[in-house]
């Protein structure tokens, strides 16, 4: 399938607002939704047939910093069956990040999640377990935020230079 | 101050940091909470599993990672793109060479220049990601024979790698982590004399391939011991995201060198083995090991390959300079970019973006393989045996230095 036989499909389905913006300049191309809609309209690309994206590839989480005030979450799907490529960006509020977990339709999101929790803070919502994964639990802060600044000490080891 | 020992200890410390997700008090009468790793020959490097056993059963595994957490995705958003590219050899040690390929793959669509490389360049690309992909097969069946309990294909399988290493030294000056394959070509040309080498090395190879096969693969202990056991239906395995041999294992013809025909693969015949549960049962850990040794085989007829256009249509001229499509300044239009490709553990994937005012990336996000392939890890061994788990964590191969990244 096509990226415009994709977006009228989706469209089709949920309305014209569903999809707020594409981006064609992005490979995979890229649509952009509301984080409100996200777990839908994954559920849907997901198991709807001729559109079926069984492998969820990749989730990015993404800092674009304290002036445009927003965060992103970018995910990359795969449908092996018919061998075609989607790229959903969801942007979220950078002061309260939270979004839906993708766990109940990706079972690899579970992990996933889990390293952009650790290194962004980004919350996802009914995840089963929301732990950090990479950096200790009692490490200060998320690293990959723009404005990160690590701490000084971590149990007396000087952090850096 | 500079022999001062720094660290402030506390015995409270690991709870600290890395607490058990199972409480001691939540466990039911004879369960238990047993610790492996982080330092545990089985775990393949600094992992730590939670096991909660029953007996000889295992409840549930629960693993701890980021003991070898290097920062490469912070690293990445302060360092212009070629300078990245140490930084990802030491994603997956055990084969440098296909990660960087990858990630040079990324960088080059992004510039619009992935079409302006010599094919010489890319045929050596090729040849020398298949040989790491080669060396980090052994290591897999080779660590994996001696889990098992078979000490000696361990050492027979970092013989032979020795002589990849080798190779490879002698084209880049590094054993393990090259920095070889560069943004828009090569760090140099083969060595001379490099192809007669790798072609008596490929000679030297197969044989031995079948005596692994022999003498580890058929065994009846080898068997008894991977056969039915850590079984994972294609389903579950694609909704897990599992990539790599352990997806072909399940039995779905599924490679990327094929399906994304990327550098120069479409021009080389080559198989795709899957596995077909011949032991035992389709998708266990003796399909997988299988499926790997049966694509050390294809590497090397793709290394034959390419050694055949090497030294035929591509041959070393002169004039060649591996280094004359290599960008002076390496700033990509604002983007956002995913490149995949094959690498031995499964699909390695990086996420690109882009400003298009700078040389640095504004972020750079790696997808290893082997973390996804190893989240499985507690579905595959519930309700297992212990000895299983050791069996299953094998089959997984993964490189510890790609998890925690």
């Amino acid at each position: 399938m096509t990226f415009e036989e994709i977006i009228s499909k989706l469209k089709g389905q949920f309305g014209e607002s569903i999809i707020t913006s594409v981006d064609e300049m992005a490979s995979p191309k890229a649509i952009m939704i509301d984080s409100g809609n996200l777990l839908k309209v994954m559920k849907y690309l997901h198991s709807s047939e001729g559109l079926y994206f069984d492998s969820l590839s990749c989730i990015t989480g993404l800092d674009n910093g304290a002036e445009s005030n927003s965060m992103e979450v970018i995910y990359n799907l795969y449908s092996i069956p018919y061998n075609h490529h989607l790229m959903v960006k969801v942007i979220v509020n950078r002061e309260n990040p939270s979004i839906d977990s993708l766990e109940s339709v990706w079972k690899t999101a579970d992990w996933q999640e889990r390293e952009v929790y650790d290194l962004l803070g980004i919350l996802f919502n009914n995840h089963p377990d929301l732990r950090r994964i990479l950096l200790p639990a009692d490490w200060e802060g998320h690293p990959l935020r723009k404005d990160y600044e690590h701490q000084e000490y971590y149990r007396g080891i000087k952090v850096a230079e | 101050m500079a022999n001062e020992v720094q660290y402030i200890f506390d015995s409270q410390n690991l709870q600290k940091s890395e607490p058990q997700k199972f409480k001691t008090e939540d466990l039911k009468s004879e369960e238990m909470i047993v610790n492996i790793g982080p330092q545990h020959p089985s775990t393949h490097g600094v992992l730590r599993l939670e096991v909660i056993t029953n007996g000889e059963e295992i409840v549930d595994v629960v693993p701890h990672l980021g003991y070898l957490h290097r920062c490469f995705e912070k690293h990445a958003e302060q360092l212009p793109y070629n300078q990245t590219l140490p930084f990802v050899d030491r994603m997956d040690y055990l084969a440098a060479m296909n990660s960087e390929h990858a990630f040079v793959m990324g960088v080059e669509k992004m510039l619009g220049i992935e079409n302006t490389i010599d094919k010489r360049v890319e045929y050596i690309r090729v040849l020398v990601a298949e040989l790491n992909r080669l060396a980090s097969h052994f290591i897999a069946l080779g660590t994996y024979a001696m889990d098992i309990g078979a000490i000696t294909p361990f050492p027979w399988m970092l013989r032979d790698r020795e002589h990849i290493l080798r190779l490879l030294e002698w084209v880049s000056g590094a054993r393990m982590l090259y920095n070889y394959i560069w943004v828009g070509g090569l760090f140099y040309d083969l060595p001379v004399g490099f192809e007669e080498r790798c072609k008596e090395f490929a000679q030297y190879i197969k044989p031995k391939l079948v005596e692994f096969e022999e003498v580890v693969l058929n065994n009846r202990i080898f068997i008894d011991r991977t056969a039915n056991v850590g079984i994972l239906p294609a389903d579950l395995a694609i909704n897990y995201g599992i990539t790599g041999p352990m997806l072909r294992g399940s039995g779905l013809k599924y490679d990327l060198r094929k399906i994304d025909a990327y550098s120069v693969y479409p021009e080389i015949d080559f198989d795709i083995p899957v596995g077909k549960g011949e032991a035992g049962t389709l998708g266990d850990c003796w399909d997988r090991t299988s499926v790997r040794l049966k694509e050390c085989n294809e590497s090397v007829r793709i290394i034959e390959q390419c050694l055949e256009k090497l030294t035929g249509d591509h041959k070393r001229t002169r004039d060649f300079d591996p280094r004359a499509t290599v960008p002076k300044k390496i700033r990509p239009k604002a983007q956002d970019f995913y490149v995949r490709a094959e690498n031995p553990k499964g699909e390695t994937g990086f996420f690109f973006r882009a400003d298009g005012r700078s040389d640095i990336p504004f972020r750079c996000k790696a997808r290893g393989a082997s973390f996804v392939n190893l989240s499985i890890l507690g579905e595959l061994s519930r309700g297992g045996l212990i000895a299983d788990l050791v069996a299953i964590l094998g089959s997984i191969d993964i490189v510890l230095g790609e998890v925690d990244r």
